[in-house]
């Protein structure tokens, strides 16, 4: 069994991570970056990033890569693709052991999981992506042209994104859990104006059927307490983020009732020497500009410790 | 008309016979650059040091030469993007549609084409 040893791991490759191992290497720190996919982050799925300072428009793979690079080339070792079997952050030498065999120490913890979009983990959700199931619009909405589809959630992406979709469906369904919409109140005015939005509150997609590609969903209404089949081509999922924490869970990390991760004012969580930064942090706001400033205070915080542990 | 990923792109349809019938194994991902398709190039750049025995190639799915793609019957039930082809031995081994991540990809690779 090799172990190798590092000033700090840096678990996760969005945009917090990569700046936090772009400061740290800097200062001369030997840094690993891990991440469960690609480097980027959620930064890489955007098409078009037009609010980040010093560039008028830039694409989020081509930002992804110029980080990657800029972090590569300052010394930093990135793994993509890795999938995490076991942590231990409470010793002072933190260690974390991959699933494909290979174990890391660290002096300190960086945690910059980001976030991912909710699924809504229901019978023939994977079967049928990609076959009528999707999670973008503007990738898949004109394989629906003429056809009627479902769109499920109620915030401002589900509503926004409903009005969007009635540019090629024939009729769209918005299926949202509550029994009122959390998104912008101009956002439910589209909605409730177009003629081609049925809207179903309190009401949940229990199942999605078909046998080559979706043909209907089963739904529950919460009112009558019925089930009943709706037939449609697609459904289109919008129901929000949630931060990729699901291997910290029950660990000594503590998270919020979201399983956000809890830090103060200097990316410090509750454990000494673990620092974290970027979306998967308890905040209010998610914005690339906030995940770099938060990789760069996680970053100097954690020189910082490990300054003061060699003293 | 290519996409403006760091693999190697194929333009045509001509092209694609070519390669399909010069390489042995061939990963071909027709999309576009949105969030379903850009981590599905960034995963193919990765594996390409791993899996020299692959050739890893991308696709503009809205040029007209990407229809010997659209068209496969494999693909006759697809309906998001991107459509990711499987050629072996110049015939279509296993295609997927949307996104994947990589352990999906790398079970199809290792399936059909070998380990690494």
């Amino acid at each position: 069994m090799q172990t190798t040893h590092y000033d700090s791991i840096i678990i996760g490759a969005g945009p917090a991570g990569l700046t936090a191992g772009i400061y740290l290497s800097r200062a001369k720190a030997k840094v690993l970056i891990l991440d469960s996919g690609v480097a980027g982050g959620q930064m890489i799925l955007t098409h078009e990033i037009a609010n980040y300072p010093g560039f008028e428009s830039i694409s989020g793979y081509e930002l992804s890569n110029n980080m990657r690079k800029q972090a590569k080339n300052l010394g930093c070792d990135i793994l993509s693709g890795i999938s995490i079997q076991d942590i231990d952050f409470e010793s002072t030498v933190k260690t974390l052991s991959l699933s494909n065999g290979n174990h890391y120490t660290a002096d300190t913890i960086i945690l910059a999981t980001g976030g991912r979009s909710r699924s809504l983990g229901v019978a023939g959700e994977e079967k049928f992506k990609g076959k009528g199931i999707s999670y973008c619009a503007t990738c898949d909405g004109d394989f629906f042209t003429g056809k009627e589809i479902a769109v499920v959630g109620g915030g401002n992406s589900a509503l926004e994104e409903a009005v969007s979709l009635t540019k090629y469906a024939s009729k769209v369904t918005l299926i949202h859990q509550f029994d009122h919409f959390q998104g912008f109140e101009h956002a439910q005015e589209q909605v409730r104006e177009n003629d081609k939005i049925d809207i179903r509150l309190s009401s949940t997609i229990v199942s999605f059927n078909g046998d080559e590609h979706l043909e209907s969903v089963t739904v529950e209404d919460h009112v009558s307490n019925k089930r009943y089949d709706l037939p449609l081509n697609g459904v289109f999922i919008f129901i929000g983020y949630e931060a990729n924490t699901d291997f910290l869970n029950g660990r000594c990390i503590h998270l919020n009732e979201r399983h956000e991760i809890v830090v103060d004012s200097q990316m410090q969580t509750n454990v000494a020497g673990v620092f974290a930064a970027g979306d998967a942090v308890a905040k209010r706001h998610r914005q690339i500009t906030l995940a770099v400033a938060d990789g760069t205070l996680a970053a100097l915080n954690a020189m910082e410790y490990l300054n003061n542990k060699k003293r | 008309m290519v996409l403006p990923t760091n693999l190697k792109h194929v333009a045509t349809a001509a092209e694609l016979n070519e390669l399909i019938n010069s390489e042995a194994n061939v990963m071909v991902c027709c999309g576009r650059m949105g969030p379903m398709c850009i981590p599905v190039y960034g995963i193919m750049e990765e594996l390409e040091d791993e899996y020299k025995h692959v050739a890893f190639r991308d696709m503009m799915f809205d040029s007209p030469e990407a229809a010997v793609i659209r068209n496969l019957p494999e693909c006759r039930s697809f309906m998001g993007l991107p459509f990711t082809v499987y050629f072996k031995d110049g015939k279509v081994a296993a295609a997927t549609s949307s996104i994947q991540n990589r352990d999906q990809i790398t079970t199809i690779l290792d399936r059909e084409f070998g380990k690494a």
